[in-house]
Order: C-alpha cells, then sequence, then structure tokens
C-alpha cells in the first residue's frame, strides 16, 4: 500500500503531504507518524500541507487526531502552509481545528517549534533566520 | 442541460477521483479558488456519506447554463439505507457514524442550494449547485 513518507531532522519529523489523499492513506499517516514519534522520541513534527488542494472534515480530523495524540505522546505538531482557500472553506465547514498549530511555512513552523521546545535548532535547514 | 459525467463511488479512492473530476470541471467553467475549494469539499463530503452511509451510489455532474448565470450541479444518489430524519442529519455534529457529523450540513453551507431526498430502505439522493460568482 501506498505511504507518506516521513522524514527525520534532528529531534524533528518531517511529513509533506504531496498527494490528494484517500481516507486509507490519511489513517496510515496517522498510524506511522505516531509509531514513529514513539521510536524516534523526536520532540516535534512538521506536517507541510501546501500542496494539499482541500481539507475536508475526515482529513482535518485526521489532522487533529495526530495533533491530539502526539501532544499525548510529549511531542509537538505543526501544521504549516495550509492555502488561504482551504482556511475560508474549513471555517465555513464548522471545523476550526482548535488545538492545532500552525505557520506560514516550514521555516516559521521551525521556529515555533524551537520557541516551544525552548532549544535552538541544528537541523540546518534554515541557513539565514 | 448539458451532463458532462457520471462517476461511480464504490470506494474509498473514488471519493479522491470525484475530487479530482469536480475539481477540473469548476476550473473549466471559471470558478474562482475560492469557489473551486468549497465545491470540491462539499463533493467529497457528500461522496463520503454516499460510500459510509449509501453503501456506494454515483454522482453525475451537469453544466446549468442561463442567460447570466453560470453553475454546477452535483447529484448524488445511492440505493442505501436512506435517512429517516433529513433534519437531524442535517445538524452540526449528529452522526450515526463514526465522524464529526459535519459532512452534510457543512456541505449545505459550502452550497448556493442543497436538496435531500431520502426513503428509508431504497436510497438517498442529494442534490446541489454553486454558481459562479
Amino acid at each position: 500500500m501506498e505511504r507518506i513518507p516521513i522524514l527525520q531532522m534532528g529531534q524533528f519529523l518531517l511529513v509533506t503531504i504531496q498527494v490528494d489523499m484517500h481516507d486509507r492513506l490519511a489513517l496510515a499517516l496517522q498510524d506511522d507518524l505516531t509509531d514513529r514519534i514513539v521510536k524516534t522520541s523526536a520532540s516535534g513534527v512538521l506536517i507541510d500541507i501546501s500542496s494539499l488542494e482541500i481539507v475536508d472534515s475526515f482529513i482535518g480530523r485526521v489532522l487533529g487526531n495526530i495533533a491530539t495524540v502526539s501532544q499525548l505522546l510529549g511531542t509537538e505538531t505543526v501544521i504549516v502552509g495550509m492555502q488561504p482557500a482551504i482556511a475560508i472553506t474549513l471555517v465555513e465547514l464548522g471545523l476550526s481545528l482548535s488545538g492545532v498549530r500552525t505557520a506560514a511555512n516550514i521555516d516559521a513552523g521551525m521556529r515555533l517549534l524551537q520557541i516551544s521546545l525552548g532549544a535552538p535548532f541544528h537541523g540546518g535547514l534554515d541557513a539565514n533566520p | 442541460m448539458p451532463i458532462l459525467e457520471t462517476i461511480t463511488i464504490l470506494d474509498s479512492a473514488d471519493i479522491v477521483r470525484v475530487r479530482q473530476k469536480v475539481r477540473s470541471q469548476t476550473v473549466a467553467l471559471g470558478f474562482g479558488l475560492v469557489d473551486q475549494t468549497k465545491i470540491v469539499t462539499a463533493a467529497s463530503e457528500i461522496a463520503r456519506n454516499t460510500l459510509d452511509y449509501g453503501g456506494g451510489g454515483s454522482v453525475t455532474l451537469e453544466v446549468l447554463e442561463s442567460a447570466h448565470r453560470v453553475g454546477l450541479r452535483l447529484t448524488f444518489t445511492d440505493q442505501g439505507a436512506g435517512i429517516a430524519n433529513i433534519e437531524l442529519a442535517l445538524q452540526n455534529g449528529y452522526t450515526t457514524g463514526s465522524g464529526l457529523g459535519l459532512g452534510l450540513g457543512g456541505a449545505k453551507r459550502l452550497m448556493h442550494e442543497f436538496e435531500i431526498t431520502s426513503e428509508v430502505g431504497k436510497g438517498t439522493c442529494v442534490t446541489t449547485v454553486r454558481w459562479r460568482q
């Protein structure tokens, strides 16, 4: 079965969703990510959804679940790169994703994680902070 | 009115296909990006209902054209259990399944016209339209 890759960068895990996820793929990501958080003791997770064209209530629920589960495991999750049209649509749909931390892009998300963890990041993504 | 196509909805990969086909039709009809996103999201919600509660079915895409406006009509049909109380099914947070209960009510808010007819034991038909602004 198709899987969404999870990359490790220092103490963070990075997921870039580049395909239109069907429901089982979204659920598989939730399971895989939970697994990797436990195995790597990652302190932060970044999920880049800038390539996602829509977030419906199912995908929204999975993103919310990932954030909640990771928090229970002691890991911060930040969703980055949501397209404005998706944000407008989610609000009208009635899904506020409260409890999910968001940032405009990967750089901003990385900084948010660093600040909330109070530790400098040495992964080398951001050469000119 | 010209029927563009009918797509069968039998598994969750078909929901993705519905999203893609609806997206390309909204692009072809000149809908703006926010409108495209709203229609595709609504289509995804209703298609999931058709699959999860209707046991599968199909959606037909049609272009509505009059002298002063253009719209896209989506008609979802299934031969499933039907909805006993449509008003309740449209309420936010109401679900008989495992979802959030935002699907139908949320889809209704994203579209301009929305109509459900359903007969218990026979199936459900959801017809919805969004007009180009």
